[in-house]
């Protein structure tokens, strides 16, 4: 007896599926970031110079000021940036689907050296006072946000708020707190204007002998994050001068992205196709499944807001490659069942259940790969693991779990027995055991 | 299961010293290869000097490479991109330092044509340098990890051929890319990672058929016990290989004709890795497997005899 509501269900889910997807496809595949070698972004080139005068800038210095700026770019979210040095002095940073330019040249260009000085600009205390990671965001009884700073020697802090006291009276018995202070700024100057340059200037009342010092310099939410991530980063060990700021083109060229779209569609066209012809019904479920995969490996990197690159495309063809590997496994495993005798049921029971040890053991080992990629790997090397990682678990959900749930549908259904043709297994082809 | 449904029963392992000779001789060829000719460095790993063209207009990338081939003989730059609003800057990099002269007979001919002097800069491969480096550290380091973890699911052998297999996709496709002087950019390094994914994926798939078949063995006795499972299993998995191949050579392949100029190497890297790939799960792998678990086995004979004292009664 045929269970018809099995395969009502399956129609369903089939259904609903490919409504979800052509309704929010276009939008998923828009919000996804590209990056600077499929679309472009915007670049600013720097001059470099050392930071103290008389020293000598070195490949070394040249090597840790583009590693430092790397990892500032990650606190902008932006991944895969490229970073190149030109030149003796200087540094061309590249940023793909930044949006808020401005916030990027300020994280980037900041020496992120802070001083706590007096109001003649005479510095205090400076930024190796600070201890290292020890700036967060906290906030105020009036939920105003505020910079927390750690200091290594809470001493230290003491005796500069004493001095301060002793030295100053009223209204100039304040601590100014600069970041980036240079040669020729004044406390005095940037106190009448609007928006000053340095960062607070609290009146000192009282000795603080404190470890933990807070900055209220009315801040913005981001600013406040943005001045704890950029001294938790760590300075910079040059100054560096803007040239100029740009907007770039896509590294790969203009049409290399509609054509790598086209190509991908023919190529995934081949691959369904060919399932279809070579599996036959099963092949029709690999179809559904893998344009879940698809779908949903492009939603997930929406979510994670990552940015699209070539080496990404390629993990993702990878991807898509052990989804179809997946179906393949359980297909082929379902037919020597079937050929060695089995009922279609037992024959599908038996071989999703086979080949899913085949199966985890080969997408663990290639996720352990892919996560130490991650670990160890830098820009290029880390998106690509980055996409492999969430195609191999997402190929994983849809190819085993998918294909099974759909063909399941079909399978208890009874409406193959004894139908081993369905599956692209000839009668002959059957020992009867 | 059944061994007699299909015909086609191939002796894999019969044939195993001439694919232990073909590797082993395309591996003494690759390396002398990559001494002699070497590799066809792009702009991300040699250094270059990088012409900042200034337009009026919105330039295209056909338009700045027909203006260099115009400026003198030999300027093929090895990359192009454009910037600007609205494109009307162009940054042509070429491998290679320009010379002086190169540079006034650049300049001259950019600014008698677009009324703006071009500047030339040299540019560093440090950056990508740093990154291919990486990218070969992060595979070893993940290397150790796939046989830590082979070892505890599988047994240690598994794992050192797969490493070996893996090794031979990544040391082939750099070697085909000496043959043909394609040129070797960051695109390049991707499509290696992405074999050695695809060859760790291919291997275990086969290794674990082995497994598989070699649990239902009672006693392992001779090197036709053992070569016989490995027979069975390469044929028992060969459609899937060549079906879950064949799809990937399809995406590939799309990529490879149709997926415009700059990306044609990067596919090309690809589509020579997935057959290397193929080919070491079946040919190389396996066969390493075999020749190790066979000597394994026979050391594991003679050892309990000379090793174990309450075991000196002769084993009959």
């Amino acid at each position: 007896m045929v269970k018809k509501w099995r395969i009502v269900t399956f129609f369903v889910i089939v259904l609903a599926l490919a409504g979800v997807i052509s309704q929010t496809v276009m939008n998923t595949a828009k919000g996804i970031n590209l990056g600077l070698d499929l679309q472009g972004g915007f670049e600013i080139l720097y001059e470099v110079s050392p930071a103290e005068e008389g020293e000598e800038l070195t490949d070394e210095t040249m090597q840790a000021t583009v590693s430092a700026l790397n990892q500032r770019v990650n606190v902008l979210g932006v991944s895969e940036p490229n970073i190149s040095i030109e030149g003796e002095n200087r540094i061309r940073v590249q940023l793909a689907g930044v949006e808020d330019q401005q916030t990027a040249r300020d994280l980037l260009a900041t020496e992120a050296d802070l001083s706590f000085r007096d109001v003649d600009d005479k510095e205090r205390l400076s930024g190796d006072a600070l201890e290292e990671n020890g700036a967060s965001v906290g906030f105020t009884r009036a939920n105003e946000p505020i910079v927390t700073l750690s200091l290594k020697d809470p001493n230290e802090f003491g005796e500069v708020t004493e001095n301060i006291i002793s030295e100053y009276n009223q209204p100039n018995n304040r601590l100014v707190i600069w970041l980036d202070y240079e040669e020729g700024d004044s406390f005095s100057e940037e106190v009448q204007k609007e928006d000053p340059k340095y960062l607070s200037a609290p009146m000192v009342n009282q000795p603080l002998y404190e470890r933990d010092i807070q900055i209220e310099g009315d801040f913005e939410i981001q600013e406040a994050e943005f001045l704890a991530e950029v001294l938790n980063s760590g300075s910079l060990p040059v100054e560096m001068e803007e040239i100029y700021s740009n907007a770039v083109g896509a590294s790969l060229g203009e049409e290399a992205m509609d054509n790598t779209i086209f190509a991908g569609f023919i190529g995934i066209a081949m691959i369904l196709a060919y399932m279809m012809v070579y599996y036959r019904f099963m092949g029709v479920i690999a179809a559904v499944t893998l344009s879940a995969y698809i779908y949903i490996v492009l939603l997930i990197f929406n979510w994670m807001e990552g940015v699209l690159t070539l080496p990404g495309i390629a993990a993702l063809i990878l991807g898509v490659g052990m989804a179809v590997d997946a179906n393949i496994i359980t297909y082929e495993r379902v037919k020597e069942e079937i050929r060695s005798g089995k009922t279609i049921l037992s024959a599908f029971k038996a071989g999703s259940r086979r080949s899913l040890s085949t199966i985890l053991d080969a997408n663990i080992t290639t996720i352990l790969a892919a996560g130490v990629l991650f670990y160890y790997g830098t820009s290029s090397v880390q998106g690509f693991a980055v996409m492999l990682i969430v195609s191999i678990l997402t190929s994983f959900l849809t190819a085993v779990y998918g294909s099974r749930l759909l063909l399941g549908l079909w399978v208890s259904s009874r409406i193959f027995n004894k139908k081993p043709r369905v599956f692209g297994v000839k009668e002959k082809e059957i020992h009867e055991s | 299961m059944n061994l007699n449904h299909s015909k086609r029963f191939i002796p894999f392992v019969k044939h195993r010293n001439k694919f232990f000779i073909f590797s082993a001789v395309f591996t003494l060829v690759g390396i002398i290869l990559l001494f002699t000719v070497g590799l066809n460095l792009g702009i991300d790993f040699q250094s270059g000097s990088k012409v900042e063209v200034l337009a009026e207009d919105t330039l295209t990338e056909d338009q700045v490479a027909e203006d260099f081939s115009q400026a003198g003989s030999g300027y093929e730059p090895d990359e192009i991109t454009l910037a600007g609003d609205n494109n009307e800057m162009a940054y042509a990099s070429f491998v290679g330092t320009l010379s002086q002269e190169e540079i006034a007979e650049i300049q001259t001919y950019f600014n008698e044509n677009y009324g703006q002097e071009p500047s030339v800069s040299t540019v560093s491969p440090q950056v990508g340098q740093e990154l291919a480096q990486n990218a070969l550290i992060s595979v070893l380091i993940a290397s150790v990890g796939i046989i830590l973890y082979v070892t505890i699911r599988f047994e240690f052998w598994y794992g050192a051929a797969s490493i070996v297999a893996l090794l031979h996709d990544a040391f082939f496709i750099i070697v085909v890319f000496s043959i043909v002087q394609f040129e070797v950019n960051v695109p390049f390094i991707a499509a290696v990672l992405t074999i050695v994914g695809y060859s760790i994926n291919d291997t275990i798939v086969t290794f674990d058929r082995i497994r598989e078949n070699m649990s239902y063995e009672e006693e392992i006795t001779s090197f036709d016990d053992l070569a016989r499972v490995v027979d069975l299993s390469l044929n028992q998995t060969l459609v899937r290989s060549i079906n879950t191949v064949l799809t990937v050579v399809f995406a590939a392949a799309a990529i490879f004709f149709l997926g415009g100029e700059a990306i044609r190497s990067f596919s090309f890297a690809l589509l020579i890795g997935l057959v290397a790939g193929t080919y070491s799960s079946l040919f190389l792998a396996s066969q390493l497997w075999l020749s190790w678990k066979w000597k394994s086995i026979q050391r594991g004979w003679n050892k309990p005899k000379e090793e174990d004292p309450e075991d000196l009664e002769p084993e009959v």
